[in-house]
């Protein structure tokens, strides 16, 4: 880190978050966590928009001390809200921040043009928002946040409401455009695969906290909260000071006691029953709740339905134990 | 239909009792328009105090419009966006007007800015101002009970519109200037149009006020409606015949503004 570029932050919002991020220029990092941990809010503070205390920097800049307006903020937000302004055609609502700095109109619209060219979305520029599709508007959103060379490009559930055909293809061409893009990302998602395909670096919220941060592919391997657990389709336990995690393919299900040399073994009722893939995900509350893949066969054969009490085990060597950070 | 039929029939008194003030309000009109001397309404309509009546009524009309809109739209905006102690005080006091009768809104004003008025008695000795019974006195008359109907109808506007677009603003690089101008008034000129247009309403029509701060003197001060009220002591003829132009004048508003209130949600 050269302290120099980049961004680095340390934000306090009293009562809702108090968390830091470092990341190089260029990096998108994705942050995860359940509803109220505070990714937004996380968001909104670096943005200006909320009350913190702390500092952000932005490219050796400081945003925070003295304080900097939101506007004075080089920054691009696409809000998790469809925000296109509804009285601007799409070529205006992108040519707007590129106004606002002094571009003459000629060259704004100009230069929203190529943006709107380069999302596929050129051809619709003269229409207004309530014209568009939810993926041809998210669009136009993304590359108007873009469009005015921003430090830092904020980004708040990008996907959230797309079906998800449009979502898919959005995001595999957002991934082409971060690639592009030379400032830091901060990226909320509630999708494992937006962390996964899109992120250099993964930050997880919990209760307004950092829970864990790394790679995407470490944070997906060893989860430390139940959520990511959950994102990732993994069963996470924690005995002592060491996290144990293991695949709903590796969980037995059995209606009596199992025998042997199963280690881990727990009883609890069935909650839900749900085809998953060609298997049936089974979720179990059994102390801690874990998930358990069984055939559609040996779920019929069960009586898997909720309220059935069931015994869960796994074997020691299907589990993979990390320490507790 | 077969729905509403469905329910059984309207109950009679209902019926009665909506009739009765059906005919309330119909029944004056059309009395007005049958009486109307259509046949000297042209002659009428060329002479002399006719024509200085409306002209004042048309200028002050006007003038009271854009002093609405250009005093009102900043008070609006700060009522709707900007967090201040006394907001709500204020707000309350901007909607007194609305329920004032106007007569108490013109002796307000005489004590104001009468000739010994506490604002009015140092403007006549010091700049040699005096406002009473001028054009002037009937815009400012005009103005203060108008301006409610303008101010809250921009800030229903402001706030529907809501804060959310000022901050995409904002993430965008605008300074407040460039976002009331570029984003929020654009957005709120469903609601700045009505109130212009209610403000003309109410404008066109003002006479207690009016004839309270601003006398009824032909050519300077007298409005259609203070015509109205001369000429119905001595013609009552005459009086129909300029009613039925203000009449008119209403009706061309409310066509005006039919989509926005008059269609059934």
């Amino acid at each position: 880190m050269s302290g120099l570029s980049g961004l680095k932050a340390d934000i306090v919002v009293p009562g809702r978050l108090d968390a830091s991020v470092t990341a190089e220029p260029g990096a998108v990092v994705a942050v995860i966590g359940p509803n109220g941990a505070g990714k937004t809010t996380l968001l909104r503070a670096v943005a200006g928009l909320v009350e913190m205390h702390g500092e952000v920097t932005v490219d050796g800049e400081s945003w925070t001390s003295p304080r900097r307006l939101v506007r004075d903020r080089r920054l691009g937000f696409v809000f998790q809200d469809q925000s296109l302004f509804p009285h601007l055609s799409a070529l205006g609502n992108v040519a707007f921040g590129l106004r606002t700095r002094r571009t003459p109109r000629r060259e704004a619209e100009a230069t929203a043009h190529e943006w709107l060219e380069r999302f596929g979305v050129g051809d619709l520029a003269g229409r207004r928002p309530a014209e568009l599709s939810g993926g041809q508007a998210q669009r136009v959103a993304i590359a108007r946040a873009l469009a005015p060379d921003p430090g830092l490009l904020l980004l708040d559930e990008p996907f959230a409401g797309l079906d998800v055909g449009v979502a898919t293809s959005l995001r595999l061409e957002l991934a082409r455009h971060l690639r592009d893009f030379a400032g830091v990302t901060l990226l909320v998602t509630h999708d494992a695969l937006d962390a996964l395909t899109l992120a250099d670096q993964v930050l997880v919220l919990d209760d307004g906290a950092v829970a864990q941060a790394g790679t995407p592919r470490e944070v997906a391997a060893r989860p430390r909260t139940d959520h990511v657990a959950r994102l990732v389709g993994l069963n996470v336990i924690r005995e002592g000071d060491a996290y144990r995690s293991f695949s709903p393919r590796a969980v037995t299900v059995s209606l009596s006691r199992p025998e042997g040399s199963a280690r881990h073994r727990w009883e609890g009722p069935v909650v839900s029953a749900v085809p998953h893939g060609d298997a049936v995900r089974v979720l179990v509350s059994a102390g801690p709740d874990l998930l358990a893949d069984v055939t559609p066969a040996a779920a019929a054969e069960l009586g898997l339905v909720p309220g059935r009490r069931v015994w869960l085990s796994v074997k020691e060597t299907a589990v993979e134990a990390y320490a507790v950070s | 239909m077969s729905q509403q039929a469905a329910l059984g029939r309207p109950p009679t008194p209902l019926v009665a009792l909506a009739a009765v003030a059906a005919t309330l309000l119909v029944v004056p009109l059309l009395t007005l328009v049958v009486d109307t001397p259509w046949g000297s309404f042209l002659s009428l309509l060329g002479s002399d105090a006719v024509l200085d009546a409306l002209r004042i009524t048309a200028l002050t009309s006007l003038l009271t419009v854009v002093g609405c809109v250009a005093l009102g739209t900043p008070l609006a905006w700060l009522l709707a966006r900007v967090d201040f102690p006394g907001r709500s005080l204020l707000r309350a006091a901007v909607t007194v007007p609305l329920v004032l009768p106007p007569v108490v809104a013109g002796v307000a004003l005489v004590t104001a800015l009468g000739r010994n008025g506490v604002v009015g008695g140092p403007l006549h000795d010091t700049l040699g101002v005096t406002l009473p019974y001028t054009t002037t006195a009937v815009v400012i008359a005009h103005t203060f009970v108008s301006m409610p109907f303008y101010v809250l109808s921009v800030e229903g506007a402001l706030r529907s519109s809501g804060e959310r677009y000022d901050v995409v603003a904002a993430t965008l690089g605008a300074t407040r200037w460039e976002t009331l101008r570029r984003v929020t008034l654009p957005l709120a000129m469903p609601g700045v149009l009505a109130g212009a247009a209610l403000a003309w309403a109410r404008s066109i029509g003002e006479f207690g006020a009016t004839i309270t701060f601003a006398g009824n003197y032909p050519g300077t001060t007298q409005t259609m409606p203070s015509l109205i009220y001369t000429t119905l002591q001595g013609d009552p003829e005459v009086a129909r015949t300029l009613s039925m132009i203000l009449l008119v004048a209403s009706v061309a508003i409310l066509a005006a503004l039919r989509n926005r209130w008059l269609t059934a949600p």
